[in-house]
């Protein structure tokens, strides 16, 4: 039973993380276009934005 | 790995234009972000013929499609103007409308979606985390281990329930202070309740506590709020925003000289210059020149009408040929758009005293919840001998158990589903309550011109005429910019007919197109110009010398579906009828050729309104389609009213649901869906009123352990979701 002193932190900790990576995704508008964002995949156009400047070079 | 070995031709083409457009961009500082509405994208091709298409412009700096939206944004330097990127796009294939500049901050920050996210995903952790624990308390962990776990529950429980309760508590407060009682009161007692006397319970070393249902109840209460306001933001964002066609600024004329003035600063007697193409700004009387003018948005006339000095013009009227001066005799409150308005107002108060399936439900909900709970608690105190602990214990179980969760994710779900779905078939729901309205209706309404029509001219006669007045009425038609000339253009270009040789031609603004031919004059245009007597249907008269002219007719081009909606709707069972403006014998035609046994014709705005008024006292619920000024009176007079995008400002706004894409046949389905989901809707209530047949009792005599509670609960809120995913 001693065990749970380090299991219950460990795994609210985990749990933690996986919420601040949510709130990361979520400040990054990656939950604006879903729909889009499933078809894009299979495109081979570099689309995420904003684009990269240094591929006119 | 093989990202930067990627050679730079394999980036898209856009590219090669954004060091230029990066130079341009250097010297004007300001950046136009434009928003423009797509209807017809639907997949991962459309999105890169979009965004190729547009990057390719000069000037278009970055063009990303947003698919769910259906929208396009548009980086670009200041002088790229919407209707070029409108152009560029009906090249491509796809109908596009602009969108209100301003909206881009609106969906940029959607912050209330965001924040109701977060705390659903707050929630969601802490339900998970406490449903572990709970899971070995329910198992049997007893004294200081089930102590321990209550104490962590609360741990997370108490800052979770302050945060992702707030929306409850927060719309509670605000019921309460206005002194009504909202479905949130309830639930936001429950969660207080739930929450207080669960820590009181740990204290005390007791054996049941709530953690697990409190933060359940949040979870699944805020996904019901989250879709809700999702549907909401969608449709406002989108069909609110759809720019309007009102001309904001009018040109006025004061000793000769131009100058560009807002039409809120116009007053009586100004002198405006309307342009070919442009919209009456104002009401008045033509000073100077002649023209002709498109009055279909406002009386439904399909035929262009002549305007010269003297004409009495009215504001949204189109300026067809020539420059007009106009002298201004009403504006701003006084013009016949405000008027209008006025109509409009009249008939909205019908409409806000409908109430959702929702708010009925509420309405009968919650005091029912308060008077329970209260009563368990009364009731078990008076039993116990004034046990508190246990009463209040009853009495929390029984709130927690009725609380509507089930019910706060009834109506959303199906909601969310069945816009999801009509948003699919270019249909947008702009308010709350349509759908369940739309459920309701058993007559429809049409109007003619913009609606069932495209409000664009096709010849009919074509072939009656000779060769030789084809091809000199090919080589005038190409000379003039009026609708009827440039149908008959785009027609004969169709057939292949070459112009014949007709030289001196000039267009006389108002009258038509004139030129020589082989030594005669030829003329194309108004009956009294060319000495025809003039046919009761729209057309343009072709005189070769002083041989008799010939009449090229024509007919309002369907929109499509138009057939196909009207059969429809009869095979649902719907009455259907034609209400229009224009001339008896145009509404009888389209009426005979699309099936509609009653029809309409030459009715006023207010007459409009009236026959729409007159159905619904004789106990009918009316769907209108309309698109014009001349509807909007009708639109809101109606029980539930639909427009095309293209419609006018004024009817958009009127109007519950907007019609994205041209083709009209969607109307039919979004019929069969609403009926559909209503179904669900009230299926979604029986079904959460059912788990509470069952539960409530089981609450009220103290047998409502934290696991039936957190069963039940989650239970009945999934089968409510699930039932809702059903909708096809």
């Amino acid at each position: 039973m001693e065990m749970l002193v380090w299991l219950i932190p460990i795994s609210l900790g985990l749990g933690g993380l996986g919420l601040v990576a949510f709130f990361w995704s979520l400040k990054a508008h990656q939950y604006d276009d879903p729909e889009g964002a499933r078809q894009r995949i299979l495109s081979d156009d570099y689309d995420a934005a904003p684009k990269p400047m240094s591929q006119d070079a | 790995m093989t990202i930067p070995m990627r050679p730079p031709i394999a980036a898209c083409p856009a590219c090669a234009v954004v060091p230029s457009a990066e130079a341009l961009a250097a010297v004007a500082t300001h950046d136009a972000s434009l928003m423009l509405s797509l209807p017809g994208v639907h997949c991962g091709a459309c999105i890169s013929s979009v965004e190729r298409g547009l990057g390719a412009m000069p000037g278009v700096r970055s063009a990303r499609v947003n698919l769910t939206l259906k929208r396009v944004a548009v980086q670009a330097d200041p002088q790229v103007t919407p209707q070029t990127l409108i152009a560029r796009l009906a090249a491509l294939g796809y109908e596009a409308h602009e969108l209100d500049p301003g909206m881009l901050q609106a969906t940029e920050g959607d912050a209330q979606g965001r924040d109701l996210l977060m705390r659903l995903a707050v929630a969601f952790f802490a339900m998970m985390n406490i449903m572990l624990l709970s899971v070995a308390v329910w198992s049997g962990a007893a004294d200081a281990t089930r102590d321990m776990f209550h104490w962590i529950s609360a741990f997370i429980a108490l800052p979770t329930v302050a945060f992702s309760g707030q929306p409850f508590f927060r719309s509670a407060w605000r019921a309460l202070r206005a002194g009504r009682l909202a479905m949130d009161v309830p639930i936001s007692l429950a969660l207080i309740l739930a929450t207080s006397i669960s820590v009181y319970e740990t204290t005390q070393g007791g054996p049941r506590a709530y953690f697990d249902a409190a933060v359940m109840l949040t979870f699944f209460l805020l996904a019901g709020r989250y879709l809700d306001h999702r549907t909401r933001a969608v449709a406002r964002s989108a069909a609110q925003e759809l720019a309007a066609l009102e001309v904001p600024r009018a040109v006025r004329l004061r000793d000769g000289v131009e100058a560009s003035v807002a039409i809120a600063d116009l007053v009586a007697d100004d002198l405006v210059l309307v342009r070919p193409g442009g919209r009456m700004p104002v009401d008045g009387v033509v000073m100077h020149g002649s023209s002709e003018i498109d009055r279909s948005l406002l009386t439904g006339e399909s035929l262009p009408a002549w305007a010269g000095t003297g004409s009495v013009v009215t504001v949204g009227e189109v300026n067809l040929t020539g420059p007009l001066v106009v002298r201004v005799t009403a504006a701003g409150r006084d013009s016949s758009l405000h008027r209008m308005a006025e109509l409009v107002a009249m008939a909205e108060t019908a409409r806000n005293r409908y109430t959702s399936l929702a708010d009925r439900a509420a309405r009968i909900y919650a005091p029912g919840v308060h008077l329970l709970s209260f009563t368990a608690f009364g009731v078990w105190m008076y039993l116990t001998g004034g046990d508190f602990r246990f009463a209040i214990n009853i009495s929390a179980a029984v709130l927690i158990i009725t609380c509507p969760c089930a019910l706060g994710l009834a109506v959303p779900a199906v909601v969310t589903a069945a816009s999801g779905k009509l948003f699919r078939k270019g249909l947008l729901i702009k308010d709350g309550t349509a759908l369940e309205r739309l459920a309701e209706v058993d007559t429809v309404v049409f109007d003619k011109t913009g609606t069932l029509t495209l409000g664009m001219p096709e010849p009919t006669n074509l072939d009656a005429h000779s060769p030789e007045a084809q091809a000199v009425a090919r080589a005038l038609s190409g000379a003039s910019s009026h609708p009827l000339a440039m149908a008959l253009a785009r027609a004969f270009a169709s057939m292949a007919v070459l112009p014949a040789a007709v030289c001196d031609l000039r267009e006389v603004p108002g009258y038509g197109v004139e030129g020589t031919w082989q030594g005669q004059t030829v003329r194309l245009g108004r009956a009294g110009w060319v000495e025809a007597t003039p046919l009761d249907v729209t057309a343009t008269y072709l005189a070769i010398g002083t041989s008799p002219a010939a009449a090229f007719s024509f007919a309002d081009a369907l929109r499509p579906g138009a057939a196909e909606v009207v059969a429809a709707l009869l095979a649902q069972g719907k009455a259907v009828q034609l209400i229009s403006g224009d001339v008896p014998g145009a509404v009888a035609a389209l009426a005979t050729r699309l099936g509609i046994a009653t029809w309409t014709a030459e009715a006023l705005p207010a007459e409009k309104a009236q026959a729409v008024m007159a159905l619904t006292a004789a106990g009918h619920r009316v769907l209108m389609v309309g698109d014009g000024l001349n509807d909007t009176a009708a639109l809101t007079a109606a029980h539930v009213s639909i427009s095309p995008a293209q419609a006018l400002d004024a009817a958009r706004v009127a109007s519950d649901i907007v019609l994205l894409g041209t083709n009209i046949a969607p109307i039919a389905e979004a019929l069969r869906i609403a009926v559909k989901a209503r179904r669900r809707i009230k299926e979604n209530f029986a079904i959460s009123a059912a788990y509470n047949v069952i539960a409530v009792p089981l609450a009220l005599v103290g047998l409502a352990t934290p696991l039936a509670a957190a069963a039940a609960m989650s239970i009945s809120s999934i089968t409510v979701s699930l039932n809702a995913l059903r909708l096809k």
